[in-house]
């Protein structure tokens, strides 16, 4: 069973397993944004509420939102990510955006797992 | 999953950019590669280090032909036209009756006509403005069947001295016709990306055997509208439809130096052109906005659109332009600002998002022109 879930709009989310995720943005996102430039990183402690923005992620060409998968609070940002964007250019799943503290962990029942997702990417 | 609408037009590239990987996206009309598997920062950087091949071929080619084919494209345009020499090429622009600007447009004497080459968008109208205006004075002829490349950077001097030796005797804003792999080519030095290069005009037919022939060089890489967009920002050159609209006048696009002495006032062929009348007066009273170059502090883009406010948050202008500078590996952009603000050093701000991002005027361009001089 793997711990990595994926939403529909083209994150992953690692369960930590102790009421904490990892949330960052799929190879496949990374490919259709092409070079990023700027990824905006939410300030600590900003509760998030599925389906609504957390941050945008920006590359050359224009700026996209990043949707929060999950109902929570943000409890860690991936700083490397503000002078390093391309980062998750170079390696999307190892670099996550976000860690936050989940306020239901039934939400992660809600997300893709790795088939579904391979499943909507080749649509 | 790009949507591939069959009214799109292709350009003869069409297939080498599917063969090549492009990104192809909806451009002006037609079907064209946003970039290439390298991505836009690599074609970027590509270009400004070696040389980049574009497609450019989705612009509009317009001959004007005629003895007074010079002195008729005056009556459109705030630029000397008449006194241009043979295989010399001018910056221009068509005005409107508002002294606002409907096209920036390159035009060559070749001796033998006018050759104008006009942006994508706009090539329907320009060529309805020319047929209306000019039609009883010289004969317009469209190029439809005519591919444009253009080679830029500071080695597509070496890569296209390999294939025709006399393009080397070419200076910026100067053209030829050459042989380049057996055909004949209109080719002109110049291009928009602030480096030196070439626009080479050529048959359909053509345009995919020297393309290729070009790629063949290890210095040459194929680069895509995207890079185009990122290095002509840092050249601080306008884009029609961001920087330049009917709306604008030359003179508040900061393109004074594009209206020729001899059109403007006490000039032998003083005005005569469409909303001359205002940009006579502009020029002799100033304007009350002026594009700028402005520089993001930070790393977070300013893109077209976003509000310029002053200190006391009061809305002041737009960001017309906006991106990241690949060469500087900051963020750029380009807007209009009131005349009293225009001043390089000036601190502002731009909302983006609900949030103020300190920016600051800088004098354009933002990366140094590269244009061979001789």
């Amino acid at each position: 069973m793997s711990n990595i879930k994926y939403s529909a709009e083209h994150e992953w989310i690692q369960d930590n397993g102790d009421g904490t995720v990892l949330i960052g943005i799929t190879d496949f996102a990374q490919e259709q944004l092409g070079d990023l430039v700027f990824v905006e990183l939410p300030e600590l402690g900003t509760e998030i509420t599925k389906g609504e923005e957390i941050s945008v992620i920006e590359s050359v060409k224009a700026a996209s939102d990043l949707f929060a998968p999950v109902d929570g609070t943000v409890i860690e940002v991936n700083e490397s990510l503000e002078d390093e964007p391309e980062l998750i250019n170079e390696d999307a799943m190892a670099n996550w955006i976000i860690k936050v503290e989940l306020t239901d962990p039934s939400d992660l029942d809600d997300l893709m797992d790795e088939d579904a997702y391979n499943a909507l990417t080749e649509e | 999953m790009a949507n591939h609408d069959i009214t799109l037009q292709k350009t003869p590239l069409y297939t080498l950019h599917q063969e090549l990987g492009a990104k192809l996206v909806p451009f002006a009309g037609y079907e064209m590669p946003v970039q290439y598997p390298l991505g836009i920062k690599k074609e970027h950087l590509h270009t400004r280090e070696k040389a980049g091949l574009f497609d450019v071929s989705h612009m509009g080619q317009i001959i004007l032909k005629g003895e007074k084919a010079a002195q008729a494209l005056e009556s459109l345009v705030p630029v000397d036209i008449v006194d241009l020499s043979i295989g010399q090429q001018r910056y221009a622009l068509f005005t409107n009756q508002d002294g606002g600007v409907m096209d920036d447009l390159m035009v060559t004497n070749t001796g033998e006509h006018l050759f104008l080459v006009v942006n994508a968008a706009c090539k329907e109208q320009d060529i309805n403005h020319l047929k209306r205006h000019l039609a009883n004075q010289c004969d317009i002829h469209v190029l439809d069947d005519y591919a444009l490349l253009a080679l830029q950077g500071p080695k597509a001097g070496e890569v296209l001295a390999k294939i025709a030796p006399e393009s080397s005797e070419m200076r910026f804003m100067t053209a030829k016709t050459l042989m380049l792999n057996g055909v004949e080519c209109f080719v002109t030095r110049s291009g928009y990306t602030g480096e030196d290069g070439f626009e080479i005009s050529l048959p359909n037919s053509q345009a995919e055997a020297l393309a290729r022939l070009l790629l063949a060089d290890d210095d040459v890489e194929m680069i895509g509208l995207g890079a185009r967009d990122s290095l002509r920002l840092e050249a601080g050159l306008c884009l029609y439809g961001h920087e330049l609209d009917n709306d604008i006048s030359p003179v508040e696009a900061s393109l004074v130096w594009a209206l020729s002495k001899a059109r403007r006032v006490d000039g032998v062929r003083a005005g005569g052109y469409l909303g001359a009348e205002v940009i006579m007066s502009q020029l002799a009273n100033g304007v009350s906005r002026k594009r700028v170059g402005l520089k993001p502090q930070g790393k977070m883009p300013v893109r077209d659109g976003a509000e310029i406010v002053d200190e006391k948050d009061n809305v002041i202008g737009v960001v017309t332009s906006g991106g990241f500078g690949v060469s500087l590996n900051s963020p750029i952009a380009m807007g209009y600002v009131p005349s009293d603000y225009a001043e390089a050093g000036r601190e502002l701000n731009a909302m983006v998002r609900g949030k103020k991002v300190p920016m600051q005027v800088v004098s354009l361009p933002f990366v140094k022109q590269n244009y061979y001089r001789g």
